[in-house]
């Protein structure tokens, strides 16, 4: 038995040691041959084959064999949409894998994303820092980072008002239609220089059991809050929100 | 609305394919069929629980939420308890979850689709029909304490689409169609007299007039840099009418697969030619259409009529900012018709079914709930919230409802006039309706359609070729990816519907395999230890 005990705990170690040997965050971000820099890819047009390397930053829950993904090199972010995988590629996924994609470039309501993909696990690590978007809110500059990992501070939260005209600093829902318990987003409004943006919990994302679905269900008017997300575009920008700390 | 929705609509074709496993712990034996009780025991206190789906729309939340407050002074001793949903698929796949742990709500808004799934564990949804009569407690009975539809006043066609088998496994909640919302403004600018009917000659016509571009890259017709003339918002719909209007095959009432024909291939090389051109588009691909029609980019929008309320300029619900949005005429017309004397529209919406219990006291209470939803008070305020119309001719008939209907355009509100006109649409046309047959694998089926014009449009928007060639391949990835080859589609997609094994089926069924290799092993060993005594 004693043997047996031996030889599990030597392999976790080795399964260990793997899983730590990726490229680190100071690593450069050579693309392998035929993949597309981050500059190509956002040149790439509409509807056209594109192939990046990137790294998991986060995923949505895993369905019938497809996920969703926020990814993110060292030059920008990809949004993979419903790429198939199975359960047990999902569970690999995790962030900072390294993967390399090919897929079409396509937009939906302006978000940019790669559909119809295809991918294959690299050798390789990185976690985006979040980048301060806070200056960017606003203006036409924000969109050159959309998908990418960013961070909002020192932001005010206002009110929200929902169908019938209630007034709450977060809604169960775009209209406050959903409520606690079920798989609602929660969609709040905080303010800075005087100019009022709408921020997403998207609940395959970040659901109750999180944090920062929490700290949201406990937002009250006027709260100062620091934010990091990711730069998710619906008809404008709509960020995901991950992470929420009232100051 | 929101990115949400888009996910929701992925989820709901990914929900009809979940595999499923409705053999769990009771399966196997099933509980025993529901008998009705000679009295319904009002000494004892009810707890039951209601699934429920709005459409994102606060209005409708609220009306269930004053139905339950208004049942329960009804009935004191029963307490309903709401769970609201914003997807079919993820009741669907709670629904088959609870199955397996006798855990199942007591009252579901469900897809007739999907209640064919739920069958197929032993007595697990209680069928109606008895219910329906019970002098006491059924439809209008003499125990019951609001004044209920009988079985005649529900809307023979909405209610036929709840039997299958020769039984009513559920009763309709709401029913809508789909509607062609048009922007008569850009119509007539284009030079065209819209007419009472559309016919897809008529839109794919005014479709393309559409796309011709000024020197400067903008559209002629909205001076914009964005002009999709004609976005269908559910493909499988379209697949489904267009079939259906040109008298092709879709399938049989049996489940046998009859889609891949070639009235399906000449209705994807019309989408190819006019995807080609920037005429039509999906959205799936593109987005939401009322998105597009509000801010002027498109001029035939078709949606659900219960989804009224987000078009037209002043449609009371809006996803797109007020400097986007673009005044003109809204006209709200049938779906595009192949023989205008002869429309066919498909008929949707919610249906309510009523799952079985070991105790027939708490069946028979939800049964009272179930039957509270189709009362005037329930039906008239909730279709008010979209282009919905009730489901019984009590409501429709009721002076109330005669009065809501007349008064279209008072407010663009609760009277907007587009969602007014969307709900006369389908009570114009009840009789021209129509539905799909339900099998185990209709689900599938209907996906299936849809995608075949999801992915032509995707080609040639990718500039593939599309052709005959293309058209075979299409073909065979289609029916691989959903399982529809075989000849008695209920035992071959049924059969493909199981899929893969999840994980958590994998590790019981090897502990259950570990522990029948445990227990031979151990009677092994007792019978040689015994020999060699």
């Amino acid at each position: 038995m004693k043997k047996i005990l031996a030889l599990i705990a030597a392999a976790v170690m080795m399964l260990t040691a793997a899983g730590c040997s990726g490229e680190t965050a100071d690593t450069a971000d050579v693309k392998s041959e035929g993949v597309m820099t981050y500059a190509e890819y956002a040149a790439a047009e509409l509807e056209t084959p594109v192939v990046v390397e990137t790294y998991v930053q986060a995923k949505q829950g895993w369905w019938d064999n497809k996920a969703t993904f926020y990814t993110q090199d060292k030059e920008g972010g990809y949004y993979l949409y419903n790429m198939p995988c199975t359960e047990e590629e999902y569970s690999k996924l995790t962030p900072g894998t390294k993967i390399k994609v090919s897929g079409y470039k396509t937009a939906w309501s302006d978000e940019v994303e790669i559909i119809d993909s295809t991918f294959e696990i690299m050798e390789g690590n990185y976690i985006a820092e979040a980048m301060d978007a806070t200056a960017l809110l606003g203006t036409d500059e924000l969109v050159n980072h959309q998908n990418k990992f960013v961070s909002f501070k020192g932001l005010t939260v206002e009110a929200s008002t929902d169908a019938t005209g209630n007034e709450a600093a977060y809604l169960y829902g775009w209209d406050g239609s959903g409520e606690a318990g079920t798989d609602s987003d929660l969609y709040f409004n905080a303010s800075i220089n005087g100019n009022t943006y709408t921020f997403v919990i998207e609940y395959y994302l970040c659901n109750e059991t999180t944090a920062a679905y929490q700290a949201v269900q406990g937002l009250n008017i006027g709260d100062t809050i620091d934010l990091e997300g990711f730069l998710f575009w619906y008809n404008g920008a709509q960020p995901h929100v991950t992470s929420v700390i009232v100051k | 609305m929101s990115f949400t929705k888009k996910f929701s609509a992925l989820l709901l074709s990914a929900a009809v394919s979940v595999p499923l496993f409705l053999t769990g712990c009771h399966g196997s034996r099933g509980l025993d069929p529901f008998v009705i009780p000679e009295e319904f025991d009002t000494s004892r206190n009810y707890e039951i629980t209601f699934w429920a789906k709005n459409d994102t729309n606060k209005n409708q939340t609220d009306i269930y939420h004053q139905a339950i407050e208004d049942f329960q002074t009804l009935y004191p001793n029963i307490t309903v308890n709401l769970r609201l949903y914003t997807d079919y698929s993820r009741i669907y796949n709670d629904v088959i979850t609870n199955i397996s742990t006798n855990t199942t709500p007591n009252v579901c808004i469900t897809y007739p689709d999907h209640i064919a799934t739920y069958r197929t564990g032993t007595n697990v949804v209680v069928p109606l029909d008895e219910l329906f009569v019970d002098p006491e407690y059924g439809l209008g009975g003499s125990e019951v304490r609001f004044d209920a539809p009988t079985v005649d006043e529900i809307i023979p066609q909405f209610l036929s689409e709840c039997a299958f088998d020769d039984a009513h496994y559920a009763l309709p909640f709401m029913r809508s169609t789909e509607a062609c919302y048009v922007n008569k403004t850009y119509v007539e600018a284009l030079g065209f007299t819209l007419p009472d009917v559309l016919t897809w000659d008529f839109v794919w016509e005014v479709a393309e007039a559409a796309t011709e571009k000024n020197a400067d890259g903008t559209f002629k017709v909205n001076g914009q840099n964005v002009m999709l003339p004609f976005i269908y918002k559910s493909t499988d719909n379209m697949m489904i009418q267009m079939l259906r209007q040109m008298g092709a095959d879709y399938s049989t009432d049996a489940g046998d697969i009859l889609i891949f024909n070639d009235t399906t291939e000449e209705i994807l090389y019309t989408v190819a030619e006019h995807t080609a051109t920037g005429a039509f588009t999906t959205f799936k691909i593109s987005s939401y259409p009322a998105n597009f029609l509000n801010a002027g980019q498109c001029i035939f929008a078709v949606d659900s009529t219960a989804g009224a309320t987000w078009m037209g300029t002043d449609a009371p619900l809006s996803d797109i900012s007020e400097e986007n949005l673009v005044r003109f005429e809204t006209a709200v017309r049938m779906i595009p018709q192949a023989d205008p004397d002869d429309p066919a529209m498909i008929s949707q919406g919610p249906s309510v079914c009523l799952f079985n219990k070991g105790d027939p006291q708490e069946v028979l209470a939800s049964w009272l709930f179930t039957q509270y939803l189709l009362s005037n008070d329930v039906q008239i305020a909730y279709s008010g919230t979209e282009g919905y119309v009730p489901v019984t001719s009590k409501a429709q008939e009721s002076a109330e409802y005669q009065d809501y209907l007349s008064r279209g355009g008072e407010d663009n509100d609760h009277y907007y006039s587009v969602k007014l006109d969307a709900a006369k649409l389908l009570l114009e046309h009840t009789d021209d309706t129509f539905v799909t047959p339900v099998f185990n694998g209709s689900a599938s089926l209907r996906n299936a359609a849809g995608q075949l014009i999801e992915n032509v449009t995707k080609s040639v928007r990718r500039s593939e070729t599309v052709d005959d060639a293309y058209m075979e391949k299409l073909y065979a990835d289609i029916i691989s990816l959903y399982r529809l080859d075989g000849g008695s589609s209920t035992a071959s997609v049924g059969k493909a519907e199981l899929g893969p094994l999840p994980a958590t089926s994998v590790a019981l069924l090897a502990a259950l395999g570990g522990t029948w290799v445990l227990i031979l092993a151990y009677v092994g060993r007792e019978f040689l230890k015994k020999r060699k005594k």
